[in-house]
């Protein structure tokens, strides 16, 4: 039984065929994951030990090393608010603040209707507009309480949907192309371009 | 005076806002880089990057010439990109990959070609969403543009690329954790020796690991020659780079600049560049390249922008972010602040860098916030010293990793040049900057 | 170099100005302390890959920029290299990397299982700084918190070594913990849908360097300072794991792995590790019925009723039955059983029932195993051997499940990538993901598969012209063929009885055909229990002798016909029914739990007069006449032979509860009242006789002079011996202290011994049971396997609280394929019909079982604690047991 649905696990799958080992596709698996439940659920998390051929704990163990992936529920809209040095030097923590102040929760927690959670960010790499706002890992680039605001205000009326797929939908861009011939044939391949190359350079020497 | 002469190298469309587009990208000589290094010998073409002294542009500054010839005799089995652009003030790799993708595809299909590897992977930093996206579709249009695949453009030579999200990790920038998260378990760094990635990379194999912007550079290296890009700069730092300018100024902001012509006064005050500190404050201290660096004063002002001048002053260029700090800011909560970034993005393998960064963080915590002592300076001073010994430059370390003993910079540099102020803090039980 | 310069295999380096000679390949650490020099250390642990990660083994290595510090458990040797181990700088290191640690550990040594036996504790009292300099607040998490059954984790205590996630993936490979989080907050952590259960769980408490991994069947127990200890070998199945046994106050406390080279490298199975409360728990009952009770008084049967008596009451009932059973002829009584005994007990029952007695009905199996004297006849492996063939042929239960340490050792070579695993697969096992070659090997069809593995013939390779059908591609036949080679040179098979539902005729003629065609082979036979191949070698089976002799090895070297074979286990049980036997001494061991043919088990056991020997209660004490109460583990002294025929000590450490005998002095004094004397005064009197007589090496053994015992039947290089790392197996006391004995500390491997002193039994000297007939398969119907698991209702874990909550319920399992073709979903209840038997059962899903069979787990329970699996078997029922899976 599959807790990805259709579309998602033929995507997972195509992931895997990409790498020379599976386990390489932990990382994309678990975005996958949350593109489909919004955070990683256990179910989730067991699909992708089967996929990498790895143990639930250390599916669990990968993803919890890392920051975006969130092993519990959070709002459709993840707000993070840098404040390393350059934001920190433009007023980063009181932008955060602020933040916590219109969304309704504590920095690090989630709104009570489940719209917003608020995170607080190390460098998000956008310094010269600083203090660095993400919403769902896109730039926002609200550096006032007042622009803050005005984007807090499109989200919660919807109006940045295209721009802002909910909290887990990362890259919204499939892959087309690919190499067409297997890669036991690369090889030959390289070695009959080389002949070839050297056969050229020693034509243009006579 | 701030040069200007230089031609821009990795950010010349920036001023076309579709700078994006598969046919903006053609239309500015894009892909002719390409066609020329396939028409060379891949021999020829390594040849060409090693004549142009290309540094790393990723915060260890290695010849990326050098690194490919480790690779010459023992065939190289992947090349990997390191786009994990986490170093804080850093944001040039994210104008490249949003800017110009095309631009830093090209590079990597020039420089696979000259290592003969087949497969490529792009590591991307996860929070950058639409960097993934762009880099995706110029895949996609160098695939259908017939740059990238079976037999590109006629010459024998096939590739792929892969775009790999990171998830969130600092320490992913490091070159081996990042190949640990290729491989798709936690971002460990490893030993090195033995785990140099030319030796012992992904999978095991012989792996090269180059930065985004050094990549980025590659088309206009082969267009012009090897030769063109290292008459500009002086010394070791040839050709032009990225920095990347934020803090106390007025114009924060990525400016590609010709190494060592330019000084840091050029780029932090010139009204061209930086245009200098708002408000009509000083300059109190400034970070040459990344919160690994140590801190530079106003005496330093008139280094040039050169990787091996700015080592001699024993700091570093890094991944060329400046940070400028006036003197209404408090090198005490800057200093706190960035021990706290290490603490959180420490990977927690070895012993000094897990504990004595969040060591470090609460005792800087308590000088900024209330509750510090008059020996916790030298207490600070002695637990740096059990992560990097000596507290010299460049550093020795305890810890498996650079991240480890890049953690003293910050406070060792606040501590020498402004130890009055953390003085201040403790007889104020806080900050006195209110 | 020139084509004649040897390689070298040493090098020289510099250790605190001292030149030592170190191995090529030889990590730092280890060659600083083979010569003295001990670096401090917590991650680093000799049986896993170094990561270095703790960096409290930093030191001084000279370089081309100066000396830098560098871990020493992770830099290997080179020609000239100078270390310096003790500077300042290093030194100071040493202070900063423990200050770090102890900075949020907290100040639980008063409540921690750890203290007094703690490299923390004892590295910082030599290393560290006296106080520290940390005054915020430590980190704190919720404690301790149960992540198995069996082991309780206490993240504040945990230093991040990552000794235990690396025996877990590395070691064990069942990664059920993993490292969780980043930075300071990493813990270790299992999955919430997954506990810690592995059956090897409990190593990572032993080499855990603090408290933070606790075993609750320990937790709170004892002080080290309070333990005395011994070292010994664990006798729950036949590998021999060498162990430390500790008691405390007269009461078994802990066990603990020895690092012995040649057998288990210091891990122990969580059966073997935590079974001592079957030996010693509360159970001290005399509750004759109850699985893991102890028996500690004699017991005779009047009016119906089991009532205590004394000893003198009990052999004399005891003659009384034997001489009512043999007054027509000697075979009126028979002996099963014996694996539960040492060798010199098994000498010296054998001395009894032979020699007194005058039977050759003796079987130490129970029907379930393989022919007794294919068994002493195949040219016998060591672990060793196994861990270095270049190809393992498994044809067996799983592994893990029966034998662990020998899977643990197979596992390592063949993650190593220096063994080649094919594997008959009868069933789902744990070697599955590891196999090179995996040949499905339906019930029936082991002779074939090894018929065609072994000969050249085209059409045994197709088995489609098979009547049973088709099973695997030629070409995994041929990669199997190549593997091989011509004469099996390293090649080491690993046999057994893989499914209890199957004719051991079949197994028995693979494993023949397979030692006949590959003459340099080597065989492991995987016969589980105790000390079988001990009571084999003391000749407690039909037509064997003592000294891994038989009657027809004797026939053939004098010329004397060979006399008739007494009856095996099952042949007594059904002469029981016919009137020909009346008696049965049960020698340790329950009959009930491990006959197969349950019917005619309880048939017999009713009609009989049973004499029980016997420490533990049973099902089976319900038919007994006479009890006769034994030491057990860790009571009693004696040696004891493993599977690889290597003989070794057993040290008791805790006096026999109430009136129990050793089962030396039971048989002398029973041959007394029989009016005989064995002439075996003592346990040493027997180990003596059978050094003397055989010329095997008990004796020796039992006076100390090698620890890892001698191997029978082979010819074993002696390795190196080693000092044992008081860090990487904390609780292991030093050699100075009480009870490890002269060779305390240090790791041997004695020279082996060829032959014995009589002769032994060659394959000529084999005559097997026909093998049957195998009807077709049914196409609707699948063919049974029942397997073993390691826990299951045996006395060993019913005895053991904690193990026993890890049994698992009896269900059915089959391969997907199956499920598609007959219709069923996993969870489905269905009804199993086989000849004997109907029962309804849950039915689950499993890809590791073959095609066309249902697999059934012997020794299990359903929820209503009633045992399905046993219905379906007979002792006299065809060779493969068909079922019918039905949806109810």
């Amino acid at each position: 039984m599959s807790h990805f649905r259709t579309e998602i696990r033929q995507r997972a799958e195509e992931l895997v065929s990409l790498y020379p080992r599976k386990r390489s596709a932990m990382l994309p698996l678990l975005h996958l994951a949350q593109e489909q439940d919004g955070y990683l659920t256990d179910e989730a998390m067991a699909e992708v030990a089967e996929l990498t051929g790895t143990t639930t704990a250390e599916v669990r163990g990968t993803a919890s090393f890392y920051d975006m992936f969130h092993l519990e529920p959070v709002g459709k809209y993840v707000v993070g608010v840098c404040t390393n040095i350059a934001c920190l030097l433009a007023g980063g923590e009181e932008l955060l603040a602020h933040a916590s102040s219109t969304l309704g929760c504590p920095v690090g927690g989630t709104s009570a209707d489940g719209l917003f959670t608020l995170e607080e960010t190390e460098c998000l790499a956008d310094c010269n507009i600083a203090p660095c706002v993400q919403v769902n890992h896109r730039f926002v680039r609200t550096t006032t309480p007042e622009t803050l605001d005005a984007l807090v205000d499109d989200l919660r009326n919807g109006r940045r949907e295209d721009e802002i797929p909910p909290h887990g939908t990362l890259i919204r861009v499939r892959r087309s192309g690919g190499l067409r011939v297997p890669r036991a044939q690369l090889a030959d391949e390289r070695a009959a371009a080389q002949t070839a190359r050297e056969e050229r350079a020693a034509k243009v020497e006579k | 005076m701030a040069s200007f002469t230089a031609p821009k190298i990795v950010s010349s469309r920036s001023e076309f806002t579709d700078s994006h587009t598969l046919s903006r990208y053609v239309a500015t000589g894009g892909f002719e880089g390409l066609k020329k290094a396939l028409s060379m010998f891949p021999e020829a073409v390594a040849s060409e990057v090693e004549r142009a002294s290309l540094l790393g542009r990723g915060g260890a500054g290695f010849p990326a010439g050098r690194k490919w010839s480790m690779l010459r005799k023992a065939p190289v089995s992947y090349l990997v990109i390191n786009g994990d652009e986490s170093e804080p003030a850093t944001f040039k790799d994210h104008y490249l990959v949003e800017r110009e993708p095309h631009q830093l595809v090209e590079g990597i299909i020039i420089a696979s070609y000259a290592l003969q590897v087949s497969q490529v992977f792009i590591f991307l930093r996860g929070e950058f969403a639409l960097g993934l996206e762009r880099v995706q579709q110029a895949l996609n249009d160098a695939y259908e543009y017939g740059a990238l695949g079976s037999n590109i453009m006629g010459s024998g030579f096939s590739l792929d690329i892969v775009v790999h999200p990171g998830a969130g990790a600092y320490i992913c920038g490091e070159e081996t954790a990042l190949i640990e998260a290729l491989e798709g378990k936690r971002g460990f760094p490893r030993i090195k020796p033995p785990f140099f990635p030319a030796a012992i990379g992904l999978y095991g194999q012989p792996t090269v690991v180059n930065n985004v912007e050094t990549m980025a550079n590659l088309p206009w290296i082969i267009n012009n020659g090897g030769a063109a890009f290292a008459a500009l700069g002086g010394g070791r730092s040839t050709g032009t780079r990225l920095f990347a300018l934020s803090g106390q100024v007025n114009n924060p902001g990525m400016y590609e600049l010709e190494m060592v012509k330019n000084t840091f006064r050029d780029i932090i005050f010139d009204p061209a560049l930086g245009g200098g500190i708002p408000e009509g404050r000083k300059l109190k201290a400034f970070i040459p390249g990344g919160v690994s660096a140590p801190w530079f004063g106003p005496e330093h002002l008139d280094l040039p922008l050169g990787q091996d001048e700015v080592a001699e002053k024993a700091s570093m260029l890094g991944s060329g972010s400046i940070v400028v700090l006036d003197d209404a800011s408090c090198a005490v909560r800057a200093a706190w602040r960035i021990t706290k970034f290490f603490s959180r993005e420490s990977c927690g393998q070895c012993t000094p860098c897990r504990e004595g960064s969040g060591w470090l963080e609460r005792i800087m915590f308590r000088l900024e916030h209330g509750g510090g002592r008059p020996e916790d300076v030298e207490l600070l001073l002695d637990l740096c010293d059990n992560i990097a010994p000596g507290l010299s430059w460049p550093p020795q370390q305890t810890t498996i990793c650079v991240l480890g003993s890049s953690i003293p910079s910050s406070i060792t540099s606040a501590i020498t040049m402004f130890r009055s102020e953390f003085e201040a803090h403790v007889t104020n039980d806080g900050c006195p900057h209110v | 170099m020139s084509e004649n310069a040897p390689t070298r295999t040493t090098v020289s380096i510099t250790v605190d100005g001292r030149t030592i000679e170190a191995n090529v390949g030889e990590l730092i650490i280890a060659a600083a302390e083979r010569s003295g020099t001990y670096i401090p250390r917590f991650c680093y642990h000799p049986r896993m890959e170094p990561v270095g990660v703790c960096r409290m083994c930093l030191v001084e290595v000279d370089g081309p920029r100066g000396a830098t510090l560098q871990p020493a458990c992770y830099l290997t040797v080179s020609d000239g290299m100078v270390v310096t181990t003790a500077s300042e700088k290093v030194k100071k290191a040493q202070d900063g990397v423990l200050e770090f640690l102890l900075a949020n550990h907290p100040l639980d040594c008063p409540v921690c299982d750890k203290g007094g036996e703690c490299p923390l504790q004892d590295q910082t009292l030599a290393h560290g700084s006296g106080e520290t300099r940390f005054i915020e607040e430590k980190r704190h998490f919720a404690k301790p918190i149960p992540i198995g059954e069996l082991v309780l984790l206490d993240r504040e205590r945990c230093i991040q070594c990552s000794r235990c996630t690396r025996f877990a993936s590395e070691v064990a490979g069942d990664a059920q913990i993993d490292f969780a989080g980043r930075g300071e907050s990493i813990e270790v952590a299992p999955s919430p849908t997954q506990p810690f259960d592995s059956i090897f769980s409990g190593n990572t408490v032993q080499i855990c360097p603090v408290g933070a991994l606790t075993a609750k069947p320990y937790r709170f127990t004892a002080r080290p300072w309070d333990l005395e200890q011994v070292e010994s070998t664990c006798t729950t199945c036949s590998v021999g794991c060498r162990v430390a046994v500790q008691s405390s106050q007269g009461r078994l406390t802990r066990i603990l792995g020895v690092d012995s080279d040649p057998v288990n490298h210091g891990w122990l199975c969580d059966k073997g590790r935590f079974v001592i409360d079957a030996v010693d728990g509360e159970n001290l009952s005399n509750d004759v019925l109850a699985a893991g009770s102890r028996i500690t008084e004699p017991m005779v049967r009047r009016n119906g009723e089991l009532v205590t008596t004394s000893w003198s009451e009990a052999l004399s009932a005891a003659a009384h039955i034997i001489s009512d059973a043999t007054k027509l002829t000697p075979t009126g009584v028979g002996a099963i059983g014996g694996a539960a005994l040492t060798n010199e007990a098994a000498f010296a029952w054998e001395r009894l029932l032979r020699g007194v007695i005058g039977t050759d009905n003796i079987d130490a199996q129970y029907g379930d195993g393989i022919d007794a004297h294919l068994v002493q006849a195949l040219p016998r492996a060591t672990l060793d051997e196994v861990a270095t063939a270049c190809t393992v042929v498994v044809l067996s239960g799983d592994l893990r499940e029966e034998l662990p340490i020998v899977y643990l050792r197979l596992r390592e070579s063949i993650v190593k990538g220096t063994t080649n695993l094919v594997e008959l697969a009868t069933a789902s096992s744990s070697l599955r993901s590891l196999a090179r070659v995996v040949l499905p090997t339906r019930p029936g069809e082991a002779h074939h598969v090894a018929l065609a593995i072994a000969s050249d013939d085209a059409a045994l390779s197709n088995l489609a012209t098979h009547p049973q059908g088709t099973a695997f591609q030629p070409k995994e036949l041929a990669e199997v063929r190549r593997l091989l080679g011509e004469t099996g040179e390293g090649v080491v098979f690993i046999v057994g009885r893989p499914n209890a539902a199957e004719d051991a005729a079949i197994i028995e003629a693979a494993i023949a055909t397979f030692a006949r065609r590959f003459p340099e082979a080597k065989f492991l036979p995987t016969l589980r229990r105790s000390n079988i191949y001990g009571a084999l070698d003391m000749g407690l089976a039909p037509g064997l002798r003592p000294g891994r002799s038989s009657v027809a090895a004797i026939a053939r070297v004098s010329g004397v016909t060979a006399e008739e074979r007494g009856r095996s286990t099952v042949e007594q049980l059904v002469a029981i029914l016919a009137g020909e036997q009346s008696a049965l001494v049960l020698l340790g061991g329950c009959v009930l739990g491990n006959v197969a043919d349950q019917s005619l088990a309880k048939a017999a056991l009713d009609a009989a007069k049973v004499i029980a020997v016997t420490g533990h209660g049973g099902a089976t004490l319900a038919y007994a006449d006479v009890i006769l109460p034994t030491a057990v583990s860790h009571e009693r002294t004696g040696t004891f032979t493993n599977i690889e025929g290597r003989v070794s000590s057993l040290a008791p450490k805790i006096t026999a509860p109430g009136s129990a005998w050793s089962d030396v002095a039971i048989a002398s004094e029973l041959a007394e009242v029989l009016g005989q004397t064995l002439g075996l005064d003592s346990i040493f009197d027997a180990a003596s006789a059978i050094e003397s007589t055989l010329g095997y090496p008990s004796a020796s053994v039992l006076s100390g002079s090698a620890t890892d015992g001698v191997v029978v039947g082979a010819v074993t290089a002696p390795s190196l011996a080693g000092p044992l790392d008081p860090m990487a197996n904390p609780g292991l006391r030093s050699a100075d202290a009480v009870g490890l004995g002269a060779r305390a500390g240090s790791v041997t491997h004695a020279t082996s011994l060829p032959t014995t002193l009589v002769p032994m039994v060659t394959f000529n000297d084999v005559s097997l049971a026909p093998t049957p007939s195998i009807p077709l398969a049914d196409a609707y119907g699948l063919r049974m396997v029942v397997t073993r698991r390691l826990y299951d209702n045996g006395m060993a874990v019913q005895g053991t609280p904690a193990l026993a909550a890890l049994v698992q319920t009896t269900v059915a399992m089959a391969n997907p394929y199956d499920f598609d073709r007959l219709g069923v979903a996993t969870g489905d209840v269905v009804r199993l019909s086989s000849a004997l038997a109907s029962s309804d059962i849950t039915v689950v899903v499993n890809s590791g079982v073959t095609r066309g069979t249902v697999e059934l787990v012997l020794g299990s329970r359903m929820h209503d604690g009633s045992n399905i699996v046993s219905q379906h078997l007979s002792s006299t029922q065809p060779a493969v047991v068909d079922v019918r899976m039905e949806s109810r």
